[in-house]
């Protein structure tokens, strides 16, 4: 076996990821921690200041609900949330996010994030629950107050170790195994406690771009499912893990839509000049309830401009130009205003790209794009595992405290398996809750894990043939790709071994093509996924053939066994759902309609360790009363 | 290739024990061929997976050389355009440089207080119910007298 010294941290929570969710849950709980003489460790791959969906900055705080100004309640984002998402989400969590999340917010412009400020000093909205920032320095600044956080209380933050899974004692978790990307370690992690934020899924599907572009998807190439795989492997409960969510931006550069469409109220348009959502708009009355009230859920909107590019009508395209005609037709006798007002569009348009996805930025650059003059083509992404955005994939977390929900059999935030908080795009079924809302639901978590600590904190009871097994699986790729490379001349192409690339394309084209991917405009069936499933099963099986040639590639392992479980999860829960929830996300071609009196439910999941085996179970939507 | 190193320019930020492009790439691409070994020349840095490369500049914006760019992904990007950006401590300059020869500018600021200065607790009064719903700061941080509970 690979010569990999063993490296023990002990400590009282462990936090896995460092994004958004895990920041905010750090932050928190350092405090109580401090108070209460615990200690905190923090462990991520890559660099805080950098790491995760937010990486190259954004240019707006997705979640902010007002209160204390009086122009939303938190009830008002449970209504949001629940037409967004078809009826089908957790109003308890939502409610929960809902009341903490302004004071997120303002912790935020506290530590130095610049928010949009109008005359009178108020945050300026780009929609009703969204605040335009300079965000270039937007994840920077949140991990810089997470990194204080933590260096005041005498806790501890560890970069670079990729962390696999899970220790296991019994139901309970009790820490997590990894491996450092720099150094010849394996890591150890023993806590009484453990939050995992590691993100959300990409490249399950085959993005549309394959060759030097595969990177670009819209979620980062990044996150590959970490947080599910974490929990799926505790045995927690999953919920909504059919929930993937498909963004419509600008194709190719996967840019932005929302400044063009809130701030230049721009229209979309099919290439025969047919709004879709005007043209369509008939079609919604298949989706009521919530095809009828606004606003008209993403997937929806979707829907429609996919039912025209199915019809032969696209490319569907952004009418900037005539967007920006109505502009100067308003400043038609004040040239000197209207110039004025263009270079501040102008400029904003170019932050929102330059700010969060610098590839459209170039692109618009490489075609020469001046979009005075000529529209831009829109397109749909390929699916991603999203909860915390308009997806809704993750862990059945339990409600709060204080909250009369059915949903609670532990500490705010906690999984199914004790000790085992989740957040962030970890945790399921309450959506929409972005930057600001995982944060505030990561502090949630932070504070009712320390309190779990104080309350039932044991120490954690770690078997060493455990993670002795676990060593030896984790690093198996090095020693397959050692005993066999010297087989052919190109180590790439071997019969004993697959490597991590061509694995990730095997899994993306079997999702893509019996999961609902581009390829098949988003639609799948019964028998797709069953034959889905035979595929699946051989590539499980070939799971364990990956080799590795350097610790990169190990990575690269890992990563795909991760994003292989995430996919497993999603189709064997569309398979469960027989019907169609979401036509936008995905369409299940033998059960084309929405059945209110069935499906009105949550569809979920569980991988039981003892045994190997999965269980579907579908649980009821609780509506708060009076919401 | 999406993000590249300029051979003359880099410097494998002069042997030091983490070179900034290293550091800073979330995906973990960016690599320093100390010995050449590898075959890009000794101490220079090299992206190895440009095809898992998200274009998110954020080595561009580190490298202390500005041996660092973007060319747009060859899938679908035309030859010629370059963003390039030019990071301080409170903003950033871009210049964006189009296909046909044409420049744009533009400057946004990038946070409003000195970097390594954020408070967790932002200054607001604090408390220690461990019970209570009130996170930390709370219901200060909120602007509420308390944390809202339902209807
Ligand atoms: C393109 C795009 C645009 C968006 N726009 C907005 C917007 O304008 N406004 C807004 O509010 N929200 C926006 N969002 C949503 C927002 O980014 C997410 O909701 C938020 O980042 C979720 O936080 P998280 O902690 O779950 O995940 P992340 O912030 O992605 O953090 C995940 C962390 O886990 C780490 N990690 C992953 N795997 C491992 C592993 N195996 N071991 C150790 N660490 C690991 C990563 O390095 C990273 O630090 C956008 C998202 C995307 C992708
Ligand atoms: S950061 Fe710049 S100078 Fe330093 S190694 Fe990377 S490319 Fe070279
Ligand atoms: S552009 Fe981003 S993903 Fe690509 S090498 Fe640089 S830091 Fe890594």
């Amino acid at each position: 076996m690979a010569n990999y010294e063993t490296v023990e941290v002990s400590t009282d929570l462990l936090i896995v990821g460092a994004g958004f969710g895990a920041c905010g849950a750090a932050t928190e709980a350092s405090y109580w921690a401090k108070k209460n003489g615990l200690k905190v460790v923090m462990v991520d791959k890559a660099a805080t200041d950098r790491s995760g969906a937010v990486a190259m900055g954004l240019s707006a705080i997705n979640q902010y609900v007002g209160i204390k100004d009086g122009e939303n309640t938190a009830e008002d984002y449970v209504r949001y949330v629940r037409q967004d998402l078809m009826g089908i989400s957790r109003e308890d969590l939502v409610y929960n996010i809902a009341r903490h999340v302004d004071s997120t917010v303002h912790l935020f412009e506290k530590w130095g994030l610049k928010i949009w400020l109008d005359e009178d000093g108020k945050y300026v909205h780009e929609g009703r629950w969204q605040l335009m920032i300079n965000g270039e320095s937007y994840k920077i600044i949140i991990a810089e107050a997470a990194k204080n956080a933590l260096a005041d209380a005498g806790g501890e933050l560890i970069e670079r170790v990729f962390i696999v899974g899970p220790l296991m004692d019994g139901n309970k978790c009790v820490g997590a195994v990894g491996f450092s990307t720099r150094e010849e370690k394996f890591y150890v992690f023993k806590a009484k406690a453990v939050i995992v934020g590691a993100g959300g899924a990409v490249h399950v599907f085959r993005p549309r771009s394959v060759g030097e572009g595969f990177g670009r998807s819209w979620y980062p190439p990044f996150n590959s499912g970490t947080s599910a795989y974490f929990t799926l492997q505790a045995g927690a409960e999953m919920t909504c893990q059919e929930v993937r969510f498909i963004p419509v931006r600008f194709k190719d550069g996967y840019g932005p839509v929302g400044a063009w469409f809130l701030l230049f109220k721009a229209r979309a348009i099919s290439a025969e000049g047919g709004e879709y959502m005007v043209v369509r708009k008939e079609e919604l009355n298949n989706w009521k309830p919530y095809g009828l009230a606004k606003p008209i859920p993403a997937n929806l909107r979707n829907y429609l401009g996919m039912l025209d590019v199915d019809a032969g009508l696209g490319p569907l395209y952004m009418e900037t130009a005539e967007a920006i005609q109505k502009i100067a037709e308003e400043y038609k006798d004040d040239p000197k205003a209207f110039k004025k007002k263009m270079k501040e569009l102008e400029s904003e348009a170019w932050e929102d790209f330059l700010d969060m996805t610098i590839s459209q930025a170039i692109l618009w650059a490489g075609q020469n794009v001046k979009p005075e003059e000529k529209h831009s083509e829109i397109a749909a992404c390929e699916p991603y595992f999203i909860g915390s955005h308009s997806g809704a994939s993750g862990a059945w977390v339990s409600g709060p405290e204080d909250l009369d929900t059915p949903y609670k059999w532990g500490y705010a935030g906690m999984t199914t398996a004790d000790a085992l908080f989740a957040v962030g795009d970890g945790s399921g079924a309450s959506s929409h809750k972005f930057t600001s809302g995982s944060h505030a639901e990561g502090r949630i978590a932070g504070k009712a894990a320390i309190k779990y600590i104080v309350e039932k904190g044991a120490e954690p009871n770690v078997d060493s043939a455990q993670v002795e097994k676990l060593k030896t699986e984790i690093l198996a790729p090095f020693d397959l790709f050692e005993a066999h490379k010297g087989e052919t001349t190109d180590p790439e192409i071997n019969t004993n071994y697959i490597m991590p690339r061509q694995f990730l394309h095997r899994l993306q084209k079997l999702m893509d093509e019996y999961a609902g991917g581009v390829t098949s405009a988003f639609k799948t069936s019964k028998s797709l996924l069953e034959r889905g499933m035979e595929l699946m099963d051989m590539l499980k099986e070939d799971s364990v053939k990956q080799a590795a040639g350097d610790v990169h590639d190990l990575m690269r392992v890992w990563e795909n066994i991760q994003r292989m479980w995430i996919a497993e999860s999603h189709i064997r829960t569309m398979l469960f759902r027989e019907e169609t929830r979401w036509p936008g996300y995905y369409f299940r071609a033998d059960t084309p309609k929405m059945d209110e009196e069935n499906w009105k439910c949550f569809a979920n999941c569980r991988w039981d360790p003892s045994t190997g085996e999965w269980e579907m179970i579908k649980r009821d939507v609780w509506n708060m009363p009076g919401v | 290739m999406p993000s590249f190193v300029i051979t003359e320019k880099c410097d494998g930020c002069k042997g030091q024990d983490r070179t900034a492009c290293m550091y800073i790439c979330p995906n973990d691409l960016m690599v320093l061929d100390m010995d050449g070994s590898a075959g890009y020349g000794e101490m220079k840095a090299y992206n190895r997976d440009p095809q898992m490369c998200w274009e998110c500049m954020c080595c561009v914006k580190l490298c202390p050389q500005q041996a660092m760019d973007v060319r747009g992904y060859a899938d679908f990007i035309p030859l010629g355009p370059s963003a390039t950006p030019l990071r301080g401590t409170e903003d950033i300059m871009w210049t964006i440089k189009f296909r046909d020869g044409s420049i744009k500018r533009f400057k946004f600021p990038t946070r409003t207080t000195p970097e390594g200065s954020a408070d967790p607790l932002g200054g607001f009064p604090t408390h220690d119910d461990l019970n209570s719903q009130a996170l930390a700061t709370e219901p200060a941080s909120l602007g509420l007298d308390a944390v809202p509970t339902p209807n």
